[in-house]
């Protein structure tokens, strides 16, 4: 595998590439929502680690997938409600809760893994790959669409459910209002804390799963901080994709390209380059992304902001 | 911290004195302003406590004789005190810091990685530069230390005033790198031995700090750190430039308006959290490891975070959040021998202390305006 | 307008009572508002007719009161009640969605949250028929950013007529209107009620209240004084009943001759945020003591000309000389050590830092500078010396120099960015919208010591919004509209109606 032309070996990195860039389209477009309403949640890596550890500790019990996603989404729903109620109704500076739920996440997590865990066999049965009798066989596409496995699909589902909630339903109107102007909603009777509430559950369900995915499809384990900073690049994958879901979906794409390639060189033999170099690179990749995109003129305007009535 | 505003067309009371004016009126008694600032952290501390505790019980562990473990881990007798004195020292210069840039309203999450660019180059002073007499080699890596935290921190500073980049995701890039970069030293070019640890050699004798407590462990790092408070305390409230930061961060349009180069500020106060995290890692290296290796920082950045936070952003709480976080961390350690409760616990309390933290501060300030 | 001698009541508040922390916004109001008028709630800024009206609409909860609507009591939890009963509200500061249509905004909120926005269409000719009506022109798919400041005042308009309304209340919607503009509303105000349309218009200009109501109510401090026809009352006896007092508005005699330039302005190009020329090739001059308005509806450069004289944003093209020396380049603060002060528009942005204490608002150009400072340190006690003797001399109410200035009312506050200002005894004086939002005695005070610091020697160039204050105020009356000085004329009140047009963009021979 490792020595043979690029081009073969295109098809296994595109592959690869969504299927990294699979959690970080799930936590971004859930942390779009979020922050349309006007709140910023940087805690997302956090609740990711929660989902993650939640969806591997109930396949773990149950040896069932659903009751797995299922908790994760549970658990994610808790964190939205647990965040919004700090930095909605409790109006607590947002940048610091998020500081606060990365730690709690980290912590806990840990705590709870080598309480219950550590030591044992732990590996758990992972979401299905598709496997469509012809299409799965086809050259190259096959490999790229046909042979991901379930959640890693379920994301060309999320992105156009994703605009058609924010643009062709009142609901969406609501959350870019309260966004860019929650006065003005607010005379108009929406309720700006409960479209915030909303927005803040959606984005930390979202990631929960994004931390699922990690734990019961990407891998079949739970490591401590699997989450790698995923969280913060998703924050970032917001701001590069400027807070539209089309545009967040190809950011995505394109750290994941990253994320695949590092993989991909460090396997190979005969590097030159310490391997350490390659690591970095979707951190990297982060910064130059954000420096190219000059600030937030995208960004809604009541990012972050406490609304006072 | 954000801070409400108050809409002038909406509440404006005509200036003739009147009772309302001083009914609602938000003079508020030394009394009052004591409550707030010490008790408040006090009772915050004691509410994650208590959450925490009810998590240890739900796990199925005793909360009480797990927080007597760590009480006796932390206060248990002398070498114990000066061991948590020790854990203290890099989280007051952390912390006090942190104090410095969080008042200029900008969100450095990344002391970790300045910590370790600090530490790098402190090491390389302290080993390479082992010759040179102790007088000259000390400050040098002293000096060193703090020249990598800050201009670690700087960069990102740059980003922020040059392309608007935000500082919470750069800060967080960059310590991955910092991290990263660390672990590729410390196994290649500067490993003490190829094939042997991954670590570098030791820093010369002559790069060591002074132990002033035989046979304790605790050494003039903790000196060091608490003067470095008490200074950035004095710069922030007494001196015209931390007037200039204190005003950035409540308001960079009235600061502009009042002549303020906000650009240059906020690169001033990075560099200051920045060369404070450097020095912090210098201190540790000098003082207590003697050399560099993968995980020379457990967390120390974040825990720093922590430590600003809890004392409401000034460098001298700085003092007594950074000892109370040390004694939670050496507490931790003998929580874990004793009742088997992962250390990384701590963590998590940390997290909570925070959040009850944030909590009360929106409440001190409604009631005390300030 | 014919008498109404039997009327019907269609809203009666009673008693209303609405605190916020610090202040009592309306004690014990009471309004009796009768079917097809047009009633006026006036009073000065801080009277309480916001709140009392914002209560109304469902935006406050009340501490206590009844609202009787329709011979109903009622209870609003929130505007989509109050819409549900066919009332109408107009907002002073524009309650619009920049980055959304005009169309976008007018069904915001008034759909369940799952309901599919696939009838745009139908919304688009429903506002076109509503713009032909009423005469309120307005395309359904532009979006808010792109809309002029009249536009926009003509969209919050259509928003309430969208739906069917009974009660319409206005709130200062004249703010932001040249004259003219402002007739035509009242011209189709008057329309309205005829109708049948109840309306409750919000406003401290006595003019507009002789011109347009039946019947006026005065609110002061937060209480109802007075309910009056307005046709047996007399623009002196409301605002009598508005102040309490009688209104002196002594101000100074000019005495010295007006001196040489201190500001010249040449060809002055100036972009604004979104990269549009807001001030279009601006040339003009003030001379020591005098005082040069400058007249003109928002939103035509009036913001962007003050920040580039300041120094706080770049100037695209053109040269400005402060004392014969080049200040085009320069920051603000080479500009204040030259001596320029500047009050400036938005006080709470701007001129103070809210969570500082009023001694470091009134050091705020100076904390770095002898003998604020020395060595770096800031000289604690000459700070508080300073402040202590600058809210003497200006007067202003506070129970410590050593509170957050957030604790002061606005008219306070006001005195202390004027007092510093003031105080450096400045070459050149850039005051912008300097009485906006605080009580007539703060109000008074201000206006007097701006004419003051003209007879010292200063230059003053005054922008401000309010004509009223231009022609008090003014030597010489410059109109700007859409980046341009379209005219100049002498504080003539004759000559108002002049000014109206130039405000508005058009030709006129003076």
């Amino acid at each position: 595998m490792e020595s043979l032309p690029f081009f073969v070996m295109l098809p296994a990195i595109l592959a690869a590439t969504w299927r990294m860039a699979t959690p970080l389209i799930y936590a971004s477009i859930g942390e779009l929502f979020t922050e349309r309403t006007g709140v910023l949640n940087i805690g997302l890596e956090g609740i990711m680690l929660f989902g993650a550890f939640t969806a591997f500790a109930a396949v773990l019990f149950t040896d069932n997938l659903i009751i797995g996603i299922a908790a994760a989404i549970l658990v994610g729903i808790l964190l939205g409600l647990l965040f919004a109620l700090f930095t909605v109704t409790i109006k607590a500076n947002q940048i610091v809760v998020g500081v606060a739920f990365n730690l709690l996440g980290l912590g806990m997590t840990g705590f709870l893994f080598r309480a219950l865990f550590v030591g044992t066999d732990n590996a758990v049965r992972t979401v299905p790959v598709l496997n469509i009798p012809v299409l799965s066989d086809l050259p190259i596409i096959g490999e790229i669409v046909f042979r991901q496995n379930l959640m890693v699909l379920a994301t060309l589902i999320l992105v156009p459910v994703a605009s058609f909630l924010l643009y062709k339903v009142a609901f969406g109107l609501s959350v870019r209002s309260v966004g860019e102007h929650p006065k003005a909603a607010d005379t108009v009777g929406i309720g700006v804390a409960r479209t915030r509430y909303a927005g803040v559950i959606i984005g930390a369900t979202l990631t929960a799963v994004a931390g699922a995915y990690l734990t019961i499809a990407h891998t079949n384990q739970f490591v401590e901080g699997i989450t790698s900073g995923r969280g913060f690049i998703a924050l970032a994958v917001v701001v590069f994709g400027r807070w539209r879901p089309k545009g967040v979906f190809w950011a995505s794409i394109l750290f994941g390209v990253f994320f695949a390639l590092q993989l991909r060189l460090q396997a190979m033999p005969d590097l030159i380059i310490p391997y350490q170099a390659l690591q970095m690179l979707p951190y990297v990749a982060t910064i130059v992304a954000l420096l190219s995109v000059r600030g937030k003129t995208h960004a809604p305007s009541a990012l972050a902001v406490p609304y006072e009535p | 911290m954000a801070e409400p505003s108050t809409s002038s067309s909406e509440t404006a009371v005509t200036s003739t004195t009147s009772a309302e004016e001083l009914l609602g009126h938000k003079e508020t008694s030394r009394l009052s302003k004591f409550l707030w600032g010490v008790v408040g952290p006090i009772a915050a501390i004691l509410v994650a406590f208590l959450v925490s505790g009810i998590i240890l019980l739900m796990a199925g562990y005793n909360p009480v004789f797990a927080y007597i473990t760590l009480l006796e881990g932390a206060f248990g007798d002398m070498r114990v005190i000066t061991e948590v004195l020790l854990q203290a020292t890099p989280l007051i210069l952390i912390g006090a810091g942190l104090c410095v840039v969080f008042r200029a309203n900008i969100w450095n999450i990344g002391a970790e990685g300045q910590f370790y660019i600090g530490a790098v180059l402190s090491a390389v002073v302290g080993i390479y530069l082992g010759d040179l007499p102790a007088i000259i080699l000390i400050p040098l890596l002293l000096l060193a230390g703090m020249l990598g935290g800050a201009l670690w921190a700087m960069l990102a500073g740059w980003f922020k005033v040059r392309f608007g980049a935000s500082e919470i995701v750069t800060t967080i890039m960059l310590n991955y790198i910092a991290i990263i970069s660390t672990g590729y030293l410390v196994t290649g070019p500067m490993i003490e031995e190829v094939g042997k640890f991954p670590q570098t050699a030791q820093v010369a004798e002559a790069a060591r700090l002074f132990r002033f407590l035989p046979p304790t462990r605790l050494h003039i790092g903790f000196i060091i750190a608490i003067l470095v408070a008490i200074l950035l305390w004095v710069f922030l409230f007494k001196s015209s430039m931390g007037f200039a930061i204190r005003a950035v961060g409540h308001s960079p349009e009235a600061a502009s308006y009042a002549g303020i180069d906000v650009g240059r500020n906020v690169l001033l106060a990075m560099a200051i959290s920045g060369g404070a995290a450097g020095l912090a890692a210098a201190v540790q290296v000098s003082g207590l490891t003697f050399r560099l290796y993968q995980q020379i920082s457990p967390g120390y950045g974040f825990t720093g975070i922590a430590v600003a936070l809890l004392a409401y952003n000034n460098p001298l709480g700085a003092i007594f959040s950074g000892i109370l976080f040390g004694a939670l961390r050496s507490g931790a350690e003998v929580m874990q021998i004793s009742a088997g409760i992962p250390s990384v616990m701590v963590v998590a309390i940390q997290g909570l202390v925070i959040l009850s933290v944030a909590t009360f501060s929106v409440y001190r300030m409604k009631y005390t305006s300030r | 307008m014919d008498m109404k001698n039997d009327y019907e009541i269609i809203l009666r508040m009673e008693n209303m009572v609405k605190t916020f922390p610090g202040t009592v916004a309306n004690r014990d109001v009471n309004l009796e508002v009768r079917k097809g008028e047009i009633h006026c709630l006036l009073g000065e800024n801080g009277a309480g007719k916001t709140v009392l009206m914002s209560t109304l609409y469902g935006l406050f909860q009340p501490d206590s009161g009844q609202i009787i609507y329709k011979g109903e009591p009622v209870h609003f939890h929130s505007p989509k009640d109050a819409i549900q009963q066919n009332i109408g509200m107009v907002h002073q500061h524009f309650m619009l969605v920049p980055t959304m249509t005009v169309a976008e905004n007018v069904i915001l909120g008034q759909y369940e949250p799952w309901k599919v926005l696939n009838d745009m269409e139908q919304v688009s000719n429903k506002i076109r028929e509503i713009s032909e009506k009423f005469n309120l022109q307005i395309d359904p798919d532009a979006f808010v950013r792109d809309l002029s400041v009249g536009e926009q005042q003509r969209l919050e308009l259509l928003k309430t007529l969208y739906h069917w309304v009974d009660l319409l209340i206005l709130d200062e919607p004249t703010a932001v209107l040249t004259p003219q503009e402002t007739e035509g509303l009242l011209r189709l105000l008057r329309e309205l009620s005829e109708e049948g349309l109840t309306i409750i218009f919000i406003t401290h200009k006595l003019e507009e209240v002789m011109q347009i109501s039946d019947r006026v109510t005065v609110l002061r401090d937060g209480q109802d004084v007075a309910t009056v026809n307005t046709a047996d009352t007399s623009p002196e006896q409301l605002a009598r009943l508005m102040v309490g007092r009688d209104v002196l508005m002594e101000l100074p005699d000019r005495h010295g001759a007006v001196g040489d330039a201190v500001l010249s302005v040449k060809n002055l190009v100036v972009e604004n945020e979104r990269g549009l020329i807001a001030v279009d090739n601006l040339s003009f001059e003030v001379h020591e003591r005098e005082v040069v308005g400058i007249a003109g509806v928002s939103g035509n450069g009036q913001t962007e000309l003050a920040l580039a004289l300041a120094g706080l944003t770049p100037i695209s093209s053109g040269e400005i000389y402060l004392d014969n020396q080049d200040a085009t380049h320069v920051t603000p603060r080479q500009l204040s050590q030259n001596g320029f002060a500047h009050v400036p528009e938005d006080r709470h942005k701007m001129g103070i830092i809210l969570p500082f204490t009023v001694s470091e608002n009134f050091i705020l150009h100076e904390f770095k500078d002898q003998p604020y400072a020395q060595h770096g340190l800031l000289k604690e006690s000459i700070i508080e010396e300073n402040s202590t003797r600058l809210v003497e001399k200006y007067d202003v109410r506070l129970a410590s120099v050593d509170e957050p200035i957030s604790s002061l009312s606005g008219g306070n506050q006001q005195k202390v960015v004027v007092a510093r200002e003031l105080n450096r005894n400045p070459r050149f004086l850039l005051v912008n919208q300097p009485t906006r939002g605080i009580d007539i005695g703060a109000t008074e005070f201000v206006r007097q010591q701006i004419l003051l610091q003209r007879d010292a020697g200063t230059a003053v160039l005054l922008i401000s919004t309010e004509l009223e204050e231009i022609f008090h105020l003014s030597d010489r009356i410059l109109v700007m509209f859409e980046g341009k000085i379209v005219g100049e004329v002498p504080p003539d009140r004759g000559l108002i109606d002049e000014v109206g047009l130039m405000m508005a963009g058009k030709e006129v021979r003076v």
